[in-house]
C-alpha cells in the first residue's frame, strides 16, 4: 500500500513534467499553476509515505538507500516549494519534477528496500537530525544543480542569438545566478549543521563515510568561498554545481554501504 | 438592442483625416454629450487614439446607416460636401460585426503592430471616461466588460502578444532576460542615430537606471541625453566607462569595429561578475563578433535583432486563427445575450444592415 502511495506521487510529478512538455510543444505555456499543484500533490503523498514509514520503523526513514532516495526527492521538492515560490522561478518546477521523478523511479524499481539493513539500536535524536539535515542539504544542493542547468540553458539560448520559447519563460540569467549561489550557500549551511549534529553524537573518526562527508562539505565550501571572493564566475559556478551534484549522487550509492 | 460602431483607423484613413476626427481629452465630455443627443442613441463610448477614432453607440432601434449618425459625424469631423472621401474612410458596423470588431481591436488584432497590448489600456480608459460621464448603462457596460474578458483570455491562451516585433523592444526584452530588472543597469548609447535612440527609449521605458550618451558631436549627445533624462559623455572618454557598464548600445558610422576582443578584455579587467550586454546596431558593425565568446558577454547585432523581431511577428500571425476562434465564440454568446435582452424588453432585435464602409476587419 505504501509503495502505491509513492507510485501515485511519482505519477503526479510525471504529469507535471508531461504537462510542461505538452505546453511547450503547443507553444502555450501558462504560468505554472497546474504544474505547481501537481508537484504540491506529489509532495503531499511523499510526506504521507515518509510519515507512515517513520511510524512503522519507529525512527527517521533513512535506514536504507530506498528511504534515502525517497527522502532526497522529498527534500528537493520541499526546497523547491519554499525557494521556487519565493524567487518566483516559475519554470523551476518543470526542471525539478524530472529530477524528483528520477529519484522516485530509482527507489521504486531497484531492489533497495531492505529491512535487514536497519539498525537494531533505539533511535538517537542527534543522529536522526544529522541524517535528516544532511539529506535536506542534498535536496538544496540538488535544487542548486537544477538552477545551474537552467542558467546554462538560458545562457546557451541567449548566446546563440536565437532564443526560443524556453528562454521566453525562463527567469533572467542574473536571477538564476543569484538563485544558484543562494541555494549552494543554503545547502552548504545545512550540510554544516548536519555535520555538527553528527559530531554531537560522536561519529567515529576516520570512517570512509566521514571522509566522504568532509570532502562534499569542502567541495561546496570551496564554491561558496570562491563566489564570495569573486574568483568564480556565475557560469563556472553553475557548471560546478551541476557537476558536483552528479558526483554526490553517484557516490551516494557507495557511501550508503560504507562503514 | 443594437450596438453600432462608426470609425476610422490606420487601415482606412490617413493621419490627416484621423486627426480631424480625433477627440482630445478636454473635448471628450462635450463630444460624448453631443453623440448621445443623436436620435435613437442611448449609450455611447468614444475611443480616440493615434491610430483610430471609433464611436460606439447602443439603442433599441439604432442602425449604423441612420442619417442622424451621419450628420453627427459630418459635423464632428468638419466634413463638407467637397471632402466626401473622408466619409468613405469611415467604417460602419452593426451587431454582430460591431461586437466582433471591438473584440478584435481589444485583442490587438486590428493594431498596426499585431498583438500589441497598449490598445487595451486605451479602450479601458475610454470606457472609464464614458462611464464616468454617465454615457453608458447596462448594454455598453456589458459589451465593454466582455471585450476586456475576451482580450484577457486571448492573451492568456494564445501567443498573440508574445515576443517583440521591433528592434528596440527586442533589445529591451533581451536585456530583461539577462538582467531581470533594469533598475540597477548602467546603459551607454554610443552614436545618437535614430535606431540607437529608439533602442535607448525602449530601455528607458523598461526602467533602465542610468543612461549615458556619447556621440562624435557632443551637442547631439547632450540633446539626446536631455530628452531621455541621461547624461552626455565625451566620445573620447567612452572606453573608460566599459568597466561600470551593463548595456552598451552602439550605432556609430565608423568603418571598422571600434570595440574588439582585446580592448573589451582590457576594459572589463577588475569588473565584477555582472553580465555585459552589447547591442550593435551599426552597419558596418562596431563590435567584433568574437567578443560573444567571452564569458558573461552577450552580443547582438542588427541582423540578429531583426531576425528575432520578424520571427515573433510570424509566430503572432500563426496565432491569428486561434484568436479568431476564441473571439467567434464570445461574439456568438454576446449576440445571443443581446437577442434575449431585446426580447425581454420587447424591442425589435437588430437586423444587420449593409456596411457603408470598408467591410469587416
Amino acid at each position: 500500500m505504501e509503495r502505491l502511495v509513492l507510485a501515485v506521487s511519482l505519477l503526479f510529478f510525471l504529469a507535471g513534467f508531461g504537462y510542461t512538455l505538452y505546453a511547450f510543444g503547443a507553444g502555450r505555456f501558462l504560468p505554472n499553476r497546474l504544474n505547481f499543484i501537481l508537484i504540491a500533490g506529489g509532495f503531499f503523498l511523499q510526506t504521507l509515505f515518509l510519515y507512515e514509514r517513520g511510524r512503522q520503523i519507529g525512527r527517521c526513514p533513512l535506514t536504507n538507500l530506498f528511504e534515502v532516495l525517497v527522502f532526497l526527492s522529498w527534500a528537493l521538492v520541499l526546497i523547491y516549494l519554499v525557494v521556487g515560490a519565493a524567487y518566483r522561478l516559475s519554470l523551476m518546477g518543470a526542471f525539478t519534477s524530472p529530477v524528483a521523478s528520477g529519484l522516485l523511479l530509482a527507489s521504486l524499481l531497484l531492489p533497495l528496500d531492505r529491512a535487514a539493513s536497519r539498525p537494531a539500536s533505539p533511535p538517537d535524536p542527534w543522529l536522526e537530525m544529522h541524517g535528516a539535515l544532511s539529506v535536506i542539504a542534498y535536496g538544496a544542493l540538488a535544487l542548486a544543480a537544477v538552477a545551474g542547468v537552467m542558467y546554462l540553458v538560458q545562457q546557451c539560448q541567449i548566446k546563440s542569438r536565437h532564443p526560443g520559447s524556453v528562454s521566453y519563460h525562463m527567469p533572467s540569467i542574473a536571477d538564476l545566478a543569484t538563485a544558484n549561489a543562494r541555494l549552494i550557500f543554503l545547502g552548504w549551511t545545512l550540510l554544516t549543521a548536519g555535520l555538527i549534529a553528527g559530531f554531537a553524537v560522536g561519529m567515529p573518526e576516520g570512517t570512509a563515510k566521514l571522509w566522504w562527508s568532509g570532502a562534499v562539505w569542502l567541495l561546496y565550501g570551496g564554491m561558496v568561498l570562491a563566489r564570495r571572493i569573486r574568483g568564480l564566475s556565475p557560469g563556472r559556478q553553475a557548471r560546478f554545481s551541476v557537476a558536483a551534484f552528479v558526483l554526490v549522487l553517484v557516490s551516494l550509492l557507495g557511501v550508503i554501504y560504507l562503514p | 438592442m443594437n450596438i453600432v460602431c462608426l470609425g476610422l483607423s490606420h487601415r482606412t484613413a490617413s493621419v490627416e483625416i484621423r486627426e480631424r476626427f480625433a477627440v482630445a481629452d478636454p473635448a471628450l465630455d462635450r463630444a460624448l454629450q453631443r453623440f448621445q443627443e443623436v436620435e435613437g442613441v442611448r449609450e455611447v463610448v468614444i475611443v480616440s487614439t493615434c491610430n483610430r477614432v471609433e464611436f460606439y453607440a447602443s439603442g433599441e432601434r439604432l442602425v449604423s446607416g441612420f442619417h442622424g449618425l451621419d450628420h453627427f459625424l459630418r459635423e464632428h469631423g468638419g466634413v463638407n460636401g467637397s471632402s466626401r472621401e473622408d466619409l468613405a474612410a469611415i467604417y460602419r458596423y452593426d451587431a454582430p460585426h460591431s461586437v466582433r470588431h471591438l473584440f478584435q481591436v481589444a485583442c490587438g488584432l486590428d493594431s498596426m503592430v499585431l498583438g500589441e497590448t497598449e490598445i487595451l489600456g486605451q479602450i479601458k480608459r475610454a470606457y472609464a471616461l464614458a462611464a464616468g460621464s454617465g454615457a453608458t448603462s447596462g448594454g455598453l457596460n456589458k459589451f465593454f466588460q466582455r471585450a476586456f474578458r475576451v482580450a484577457k483570455q486571448v492573451r492568456t491562451h494564445t501567443g498573440i502578444n508574445r515576443g517583440s516585433v521591433s528592434v528596440g523592444s527586442v533589445a529591451a526584452d533581451l536585456a530583461g532576460k539577462i538582467f531581470g530588472s533594469l533598475e540597477a543597469c548602467r546603459v551607454l548609447v554610443l552614436g545618437a542615430g535614430d535606431t540607437g535612440e529608439r533602442t535607448a527609449r525602449s530601455l528607458v521605458s523598461r526602467g533602465a537606471g542610468t543612461l549615458l550618451v556619447s556621440n562624435r558631436s557632443f551637442e547631439r549627445a547632450e540633446e539626446l541625453a536631455r530628452e531621455l533624462g541621461g547624461q552626455a559623455v565625451s566620445f573620447e572618454d567612452w572606453p573608460s566607462h566599459l568597466k561600470s557598464l551593463d548595456i552598451l548600445v552602439t550605432s556609430t558610422s565608423a568603418p571598422h569595429p571600434i570595440l574588439d576582443r582585446a580592448r573589451l578584455e582590457r576594459g572589463m579587467r577588475g569588473r565584477d561578475d555582472r553580465p555585459l550586454f552589447l547591442i550593435d546596431l551599426a552597419v558596418p558593425r562596431d563590435v567584433e563578433p568574437s567578443v560573444n565568446e567571452l564569458e558573461n558577454v552577450y552580443l547582438y547585432d542588427i541582423d540578429s535583432l531583426r531576425d528575432i523581431a520578424s520571427r515573433s511577428l510570424s509566430e503572432r500571425e500563426a496565432e491569428l486563427e486561434v484568436c479568431r476562434r476564441i473571439i467567434d465564440r464570445h461574439v456568438d454568446e454576446f449576440t445571443a445575450w443581446m437577442r434575449t435582452r431585446a426580447a425581454v424588453q420587447g424591442g425589435i432585435p437588430a437586423r444587420p444592415v449593409a456596411s457603408g464602409g470598408l467591410g469587416t476587419v
